[in-house]
């Protein structure tokens, strides 16, 4: 197990190390200068050249590069270059929001799909079975800014039991805040649940045809009761999976849902920063991002071990 | 209706007016939306036009100020005097004035400001308004004495600009998060990517405002505006972004639509010094070539007056121009002909995000290639606009709305994107700049915008609207935009 993990870690730190690299110059190369964006078409040259400096903007790309991952291993992720405030406090403060937002609806989207996944798999062909696929089919298809429109529009506007966006900020109380990330939750939440659904449904199929299932009938347990005790522990594997693709996804591309219900995330600070080339956060939360996604691979890789012995010691 | 309904009916009905009745104090709080977040709160070093939105007249004033109407009156300055050179400026500040932190606004603080303006390592995104200062002098606490290098007609219309509201010293520092100023709010909160809220400031100079507290929200998305609009989660929108769902709005009772105007005007700009545009034969058959109130209608659903000229339409220096450039793809062709394109010729045409441009473009590069000329569009982002257009000048043609005030300058700088290149202009402005008398000023201003308009610099489209939504009870919004500006001191609740 221990062996499993440092292998594990070291293609962390690798891939890590790469994506910055990548990171940076992808930004470094995109056109536009942030001092003449924060400055407008009247500026003089002088000026311009002032912020440059102030900025730091005036050194050369290769020391900029190590300024900046120098800093991040030291905990310091720069100043923001037109907010002039420390980047690592931003993500911070959006985090409160990026982080909740993705865990409620991975919540929501998992407490949809395992019954969901369960009750087709259980009835498999039967119309309980088509019901649910057709619905989870229709979940994938949907455009989810469409149906977070769609929720705005009956909940927010016509029966007003939600605010059309913004978020109310924890400090009103949790409920309050849960309140204002509830129609984005569902709205992420519902694609999320319906792929999760039809895995779910798969995988017990899967396992459902396996000998050692023919085997827990035959020393008779019920077919309820060899789906739960064998079925549903190695239909997890997939499924895990998933919810790992799933929480770095909801993490870091809820951007345009975000968007929609104009909620201070992650996504939206980096669709601002890009705009106004702010290319420091930019390339912080991005990195972050990347850190995370790569964090979860390696937590759902741990989690594979655990929930399969023979992963362990396979590696 | 029963007589049961028809009770229950009675009793809601003098519950309300009771309600009514009792209900002498009106709101005084205002959720007011807008497109974009501010970078920082500091008007004095950066160009983003929601700064001002937040701040100018609200938190921080200057010498002069705009009002609505676009007129300059005077601010922190209470009368000035002008020496019969016009080149020293006397102002009489007023007296009584504090900053928020509590410490008292004296020609010290002025003179401060106006120095770092001007200052070698200054941020400040409008240096040229401060250019022609030569020396600011303390007279005694409340009076400040500003030498000018040569007479500047505009310099208590410069003063008045966002880029120009007095700082203190003691609040330099972190101007940017935590701003300090003399006006009638208070900074309160600011949840970055979510609002910023104002408090009213007890020890005002002046009356105090209606409103208790005052909350700007960003919202980008013009679904998303839409819908915080319908449910009512603002009170106002400052400049709606989708004039699509405007008749909407106007439709409900709920609401009150405000179609003012900007100061930006609107033009295809085109590089006056990449062939073909350097003749000013193919730069008159684009302005013929172009059907103006298609590209209102299209772009801006009908929102939008047309000019002829740089000049904003509500200033009463404007003179209509449109005669000059009357939508005629004939003469268009012809004019092509003459100057040695029969054929037509292939150019760029770079849009920048705003829907005017993107919209627009498309529309005016349909008519273009009616009369031959095939523009290649290119979407930029605004950042890519500044480095390849702006700065770059690797362009044939670009929408653009300039929205600053009175900037018909510009085109007095032959280095200026487009590059218009005439000493006649140059003089005619060197001209304006020396002259105080008003009528004159105005004859100045008419013949500069004759210039302009018959050498066709640019296409000009119209002059961009300013579009707000209101619920129906608000007051005192302004209607035009002199300046971007929300004037939190005259806004109230009428229920």
């Amino acid at each position: 197990m221990l062996r499993y993990a440092l292998k594990r870690l070291l293609s962390l730190v690798l891939s890590l190390a790469v994506a910055s690299v990548v990171i940076f110059a992808v930004i470094e190369v995109a056109p536009g200068d942030p001092a003449s964006f924060m400055l407008g078409v009247n500026a003089q040259a002088d000026t311009l050249a002032a912020l440059r400096a102030e900025l730091g903007l005036d050194v050369s790309k290769i020391e900029r590069y190590f300024n900046w991952v120098g800093g991040m291993l030291a905990g310091d992720f720069g100043t923001s270059y037109t907010y002039r405030t420390p980047v690592s406090q931003m993500i911070a403060d959006r985090l409160w929001v990026s982080l909740p937002l993705a865990i409620y609806a991975l919540t929501l989207s998992t407490l949809i799909a395992f019954p969901a996944g369960l009750y087709a798999a259980a009835r498999r062909g039967k119309p309980g079975d088509v019901a649910v696929m057709g619905a989870t089919q229709l979940g994938i298809a949907v455009p989810n800014f469409w149906f977070a429109m769609m929720l705005v529009l009956v909940f927010a506007i016509n029966l007003r039991w939600f605010n059309a966006g913004g978020f109310a900020g924890w400090e009103n109380g949790l409920w309050t805040g849960l309140q204002s990330l509830t129609l984005p939750a569902i709205a992420l939440a519902l694609p999320q649940g319906a792929i999760l659904a039809r895995v779910m449904r798969s995988a017990l199929l899967d396992i459902l045809a396996e000998d050692f299932m023919r085997t827990a009938r035959a020393k008779g347990l019920s077919r309820r009761q060899a789906l739960w005790r064998h079925g549903v522990r190695n239909a997890l594997i997939p499924v895990l999976t998933i919810i790992g693709l799933q929480f770095s996804f909801l993490l870091a591309g809820s951007i345009i849902i975000e968007q929609v219900f104009y909620l201070p995330g992650l996504g939206r600070l980096v669709f601002q920063a890009i705009s106004a080339r702010d290319l420091i956060v930019v390339e912080s939360v991005v990195m972050l991002l990347v850190f995370a996604v790569i964090m979860v691979n390696f937590l759902v890789d741990l989690a594979y071990a655990a929930v399969d012995p023979r992963l362990r010691s396979r590696t | 209706m029963t007589k049961q309904r028809f009770r229950s009916f009675a009793s809601a009905l003098a519950l309300g007016a009771s309600l009514f009745a009792t209900q002498t104090l009106a709101k005084s709080d205002i959720t007011i939306a807008m497109q974009l977040e501010p970078p920082h709160l500091d008007p004095t070093s950066a160009a983003a036009q929601a700064i001002d939105s937040v701040v100018y007249t609200n938190i921080f004033e200057g010498l002069t100020r705009f009002m609505g109407d676009g007129s300059v009156v005077p601010g922190l300055a209470e009368s000035w005097e002008i020496s019969d050179d016009g080149t020293v400026y006397t102002f009489k500040l007023r007296d009584g004035v504090t900053f928020h932190d509590g410490t008292t606004m004296d020609a010290e603080d002025v003179k401060f400001t106006l120095d770092r303006a001007t200052a070698e390592d200054s941020a400040n995104a409008q240096k040229a308004l401060f250019s022609g200062i030569e020396t600011v002098e303390v007279v005694d606490p409340l009076t400040v004495r500003v030498t000018l290098k040569e007479p500047n007609g505009n310099f208590l219309f410069n003063l008045a600009w966002g880029d120009a509201v007095i700082v203190a010293p003691e609040s330099i520092e972190n101007i940017k998060t935590n701003p300090v100023g003399t006006g009638a709010f208070t900074f309160g909160d600011w949840v970055q990517g979510d609002s910023i809220t104002l408090n009213r400031n007890p020890d005002y100079w002046g009356d105090q405002p209606a409103l208790e507290t005052a909350t700007f929200k960003f919202i980008s998305d013009p679904t998303a505006a839409f819908a915080a609009m319908m449910a009512e989660d603002v009170d106002v929108f400052d400049n709606f972004p989708a004039p699509e769902n405007l008749p909407q709005f106007e439709a409900d009772p709920r609401f009150q639509v405000l179609v003012g105007s900007t100061e930006g005007e609107t033009i295809l700009s085109t590089n006056n010094k990449q062939e073909p545009f350097d003749d000013i034969l193919v730069r008159q058959a684009l302005a013929h070539a172009i059907d103006r109130q298609a590209i209102i209608d299209g772009a801006m659903f009908g929102y939008g007056t047309p000019i002829g000229t740089h000049f904003a339409p509500h200033n009463p220096a404007y003179v209509d121009l449109t005669g000059n450039s009357v939508y005629d793809p004939n003469k268009a062709k012809a004019l092509l002909a003459e100057a040695g394109y029969p054929d037509g010729f292939e150019t760029t045409l770079h849009l920048p995000p705003p829907s005017y441009a993107r919209r627009g473009g498309e529309i005016i590069a349909a008519q273009l290639a009616e009369v031959g000329i095939t523009a290649e569009i290119i979407n930029v982002e605004w950042a890519q606009w500044l480095e390849s257009v702006f700065k770059g000048k690797d362009f044939g043609l670009t929408i653009v709305s300039h929205t600053e005030p009175m900037d018909i300058g510009i085109y007095a700088r032959p280095d200026y994107y487009f590059q218009y290149d005439s000493t006649d202009f140059q003089a005619l402005m060197d001209t304006l700049n020396s002259t105080t008398d008003p009528e004159e000023r105005d004859r100045l201003l008419g013949e500069a915008q004759n210039l302009i308009s018959n050498d066709y610099v640019n296409g000009y489209l119209f002059q961009l609207a300013k579009l707000g939504v209101a619920k129906a009870g608000v007051q005192g919004l302004w209607e035009n935009a002199p300046t971007a500006a929300i004037d939190l001191t005259g806004i109230s609740w009428d229920e």
